[in-house]
């Protein structure tokens, strides 16, 4: 099984440790996995700004990239719904092929590896961020909205983890204002949003912020190391990645 | 355009100067959107509930013409005069006109944001006409001299406070009395002078049944039935996507409205009008104002759908923090921001871009609107019309040529670099909104690709 | 507006009325099939719902087993003299019936009207009348008090089932009426008695 890594272009740029702990997680799973050198960006950003027009040639370069891959994982919610809904190309043939093959990364170990047990130690106090691209675009976990069955993918992972104790947000999946280009043209209302989303973990005590996409994550980073909290943010992929370790020795 | 473009961000920010008050404002949406939440849990067929109301709708949307020829011949069988209006003014001076007729210049109505959407009020200010909102919330934002910032909960930004200190002023309440059953009773003692006292009412339509011609106002208060009921002339204004086949599907629609909108099992009144009373005239106004035009927009036309229950609104998180008005439009939040390009797509080029396209709207939409949805091809179409700012649209060319090409994109020094310059939201400049109130992400010491390229091989 | 020659408010009216009918003709979508909704009826009723709902939306509900139990309780709740009106022959000795000629306006005075429903909604606590029953639509408003009479037979499980009684019914005016009048619009404080009635009370029979 050969796996096209899709790495978000700011997480490439700020975040290597989210990218680095997915690539090793899968291949702790016994995938292959090539990162092709010549990726760039989705296009989202164009596309959410009105410009989807303007990402035809950004479609065309991303899916020769990753036209031959068996599969292709994205540890971004975000980024692999815009792909997955908008990736259009000459070769249409190929580029519905990458939307089905597409997968955000935690979808990818319950739906594809069907991963039953994570072997990872993180024993820490940790709040889980539901991005909405990833939840109510992907369908990653039941929405609050809707009369249906609760399911969560990344807290099946989540809950595998040894050591770890999740808290139960006052609203579990409200969105926390990143919005992409909203967070700036819309600036005062972003970080009220992200502001609250943040008050809703701390009155928790959580240690962590965790969840499947990092721009929410980087959103509310900031806003945590403004106000001075100690309180940091990871990527969901390096606590599934976190090395067991036996407690004494941590 | 880039004012245009600025004003929803604006009055948001405007509304976030008191942060204490935002908070009081979402939180009381948040209150009502958990009512909401609770109400449904108890409908184990609410799924399937709102897949039938839509497609009911949808059916209505392919047969509307019919629908309407045959809710008329019924209504007029019923003996209402049925008038049409293809705009706003001409709605207004309809109402105008039956007014004159009775030789009148005071009405009394009841909830219709089809009359907001047309600014009927103002018009017939301007001509003379007094008009009294009969809704508790309409009435204070009226006497506020504000349009209603919620289209259930009109007043839903004022505190009671403020309200007290308003009734005081006109209706000689009590000073620095705030408690609400006074309050309410006041409007209550005024408000029943005049529907004492008015020839000509005016209500909304909820639903209009094509079957029998008849047609539903909803209220909780009895605003509607107290107007039309004591009135020699009951004028309704209605949108042509009001109409529904039969009377059954009001059983549909009925549990689901009120639900939504405010997490009650039904309001109060669901009052069915077929024929005015003996010696009564009723009139019904069928309005266009530019939904035949919404109609035609493929990608749009599922938002004739809208049942006007708010639950959008009280859901929307970008709602809750930037309050009814910022929205600049009779019908504010998601909904609206997707109704109200169609009207004037400059003046409201701003409003599809009020969103974080979290979803949270078409879930909770109870005849299942795809609201993001539209909302992001809505953006698509504003740019596409030029109603984008030059300066955006020159950023985006740039941005969408270094990224389809992988060596400009990596000769553009380090990628990061141009990551850092060029992402919307990283800009790296003193003025970057960004770092008004968040950290930048500190950059580390080696991208992923770079690491890649020192401890993988190529791929 | 299409029509150049607006010599009569009624030619304006026709032409715009042709116009929006053309206009939803050629932006209409393809025909889509109106989906069956009977799957949703035939739910058994239960009266523990319905008075349960009734209650939490401000209601009242007396259970009774004959007109005098309604009469007792109505000279309890209302001092002799008040005005009271209804359309029930049975309770002739305690309210007005021959009202219904009256202007609506000259029952602006009325304390306490009591009126019999054709059915009850167990899901949300509403009850059905038309006009028929209310002898006048301003009727069921303009009181201070409301009270219904229901019958316990007569409950429905939701409105699906009452809708399928409902279908082929004649009326003016008819409405489902839920608990007393009310409001929430300031700062969602629910008080009861905006408009209309400030308390309804049930009798179920």
């Amino acid at each position: 099984m050969t796996i096209g890594l899709f790495i978000p272009c700011y997480v490439d740029q700020f975040y290597p440790r989210a990218a680095i702990a997915t690539l090793e997680l899968l291949e702790k799973y016994g995938c292959s996995v090539s990162f092709p050198a010549a990726q760039t960006c989705c296009g989202q950003p164009m596309a959410n700004s009105g410009y989807e027009h303007l990402t035809h040639s950004c479609n065309e370069h991303f899916t020769t990239l990753f036209a031959d891959y068996d599969y292709v994982v994205c540890p971004s919610g975000s980024c692999t719904l815009h792909v997955k809904d908008h990736l259009h190309a000459s070769n249409e043939q190929a580029a519905l092929g990458i939307r089905r093959k597409l997968y955000e990364l935690t979808e990818f170990l319950t739906d594809v590896l069907q991963v039953t047990t994570i072997d990872a130690y993180f024993p820490y106090r940790v709040g889980m961020h539901q991005s909405c691209h990833g939840q109510r675009g992907l369908h990653l976990a039941q929405m609050s909205e809707l009369v249906a069955p609760p399911f969560s993918k990344p807290l099946q992972l989540l809950q595998q983890v040894k050591g770890i104790e999740l808290v139960s947000l006052n609203r579990k999946d409200e969105c926390c204002g990143f919005g992409g280009t909203f967070c700036v043209t819309e600036e005062a209302v972003s970080v009220k949003m992200g502001k609250d989303r943040v008050a809703d973990h701390l009155q928790h005590d959580v240690q962590y912020i965790t969840g499947v996409d990092m721009s929410c994550l980087m959103h509310m980073e900031g806003i945590l190391k403004r106000r001075g909290s100690k309180v940091q943010v990871i990527h969901i992929a390096e606590i599934l990645n976190a090395a067991v370790l036996q407690p004494a020795t941590v | 355009m880039e004012q245009s473009n600025q004003q929803h961000a604006d009055l948001a920010r405007k509304f976030n100067g008191n942060e204490s008050r935002v908070n009081w404002h979402d939180e009381t949406l948040w209150w009502i959107r958990q009512k909401r939440d609770k109400i449904v849990w108890q409908v184990p067929e609410w799924e399937a509930l709102r897949e039938a109301a839509s497609q009911i709708k949808h059916h209505v949307l392919g047969n509307l013409a019919d629908y309407l020829e045959e809710f008329e011949r019924n209504a007029q069988q019923n003996g209402v005069t049925v008038h049409w209006a293809a705009d706003a003014a001409e709605h207004n001076r309809i109402v105008h006109s039956l007014l004159q007729q009775q030789g009148v210049t005071r009405m009394v109505k009841s909830k219709s944001m089809l009359t907001e959407e047309c600014h009927l009020n103002e018009y017939l200010a301007e001509h003379g006409v007094e008009v009294i909102d009969s809704d508790l919330g309409e009435r204070i934002v009226q006497l506020l001299k504000e349009p209603p910032s919620h289209i259930v909960l009109p007043c839903i930004h004022i505190k009671k406070e403020e309200i007290g200190e308003l009734f005081h002023k006109y209706l000689g309440t009590p000073e620095g009395n705030a408690d609400p059953q006074l309050l309410t009773h006041a409007a209550r003692l005024h408000v029943r002078e005049v529907f004492m006292s008015r020839k000509v009412a005016l209500t909304g339509v909820n639903f209009a049944v094509a079957e029998t011609g008849e047609f539903v106002v909803c209220t909780n208060e009895g605003n509607a039935d107290m107007g039309a009921h004591l009135a020699d002339v009951h004028i309704a204004s209605m949108g042509i996507e009001k109409i529904i086949p039969r009377r059954e599907h009001l059983g549909v629609f009925l549990r689901l409205l009120t639900r939504s909108a405010t997490g009650q099992p039904v309001t109060t009144y669901s009052s069915h009008f077929a024929k005015p009373r003996p010696g009564q005239q009723m009139h019904l106004v069928i309005v266009d104002n530019g939904r035949t035009v919404q109609l035609g927009r493929e990608q749009f036309r599922n938002s004739l759908k809208c049942i006007r229950c708010a639950a959008c609104m009280n859901t929307c998180p970008v709602y809750r923090r930037s309050g009814g008005h910022s929205y600049h439009t009779a019908i504010a939040g998601p909904i609206g921001s997707i109704l109200a390009p169609n009207l004037d797509m400059k003046q409201y080029a701003d409003l599809p871009f009020a969103s974080t396209l979290c979803g949270s709207c078409s879930n909770v939409c109870p005849v299942k609107i795809d609201i993001h949805n539209q909302l992001y091809q809505w953006r698509q179409v504003i740019t596409q019309n030029g109603h984008s700012p030059a300066a955006k649209t020159a950023a985006m060319k740039v941005m969408a040529t270094t990224l389809s090409q992988p060596k400009v994109y990596t000769l553009a020094g380090k990628a990061g670099r141009w990551v850092l310059r060029n992402m919307p939201w990283l800009v790296n400049n003193r003025l970057n909104p960004w770092y008004k109130q968040r950290n930048m992400p500190e950059a580390p010491k080696q991208s992923f690709r770079e690491w890649y390229a020192q401890n993988k091989k190529q791929g | 507006m299409v029509c150049t020659k607006q010599k009569t408010g009624i030619e304006v009216h026709m032409s715009s009325r042709n116009k929006i009918l053309s206009a939803i003709r050629s932006n209409k979508p393809g025909a889509q099939p109106l989906p069956g909704i009977t799957g949703f009826t035939a739910q058994q009723p239960d009266t523990e719902r319905f008075v349960n709902t009734l209650q939490s939306i401000g209601g009242r509900v007396v259970r009774v087993r004959s007109f005098e139990e309604i009469i007792a309780h109505i000279r309890e709740a209302f001092p002799e003299g008040t005005r009271i009106i209804s359309s029930l022959p049975q309770l002739a000795g305690i309210a007005e019936t021959g009202w219904s000629n009256a202007p609506a306006h000259s029952l602006e005075n009325v304390q306490l009207a009591v009126f019999k429903a054709q059915l009850g909604v167990c899901e949300n606590g509403a009850v059905w009348v038309t006009e028929q029953d209310i002898v006048q639509r301003a009727a069921a408003f303009i009181a201070e008090h409301l009270a219904m009479v229901l019958e316990e037979s007569t409950l429905v499980a939701t409105m699906h089932d009452a809708y399928l009684q409902l279908h082929n019914q004649r009326y003016g005016y008819g409405v489902f009426i839920a608990g007393p009048s009310k409001t929430a619009d300031i700062e969602q404080s629910l008080v009861l008695g905006a408009h209309g009635p400030r308390t309804m009370t049930l009798f179920l029979v």
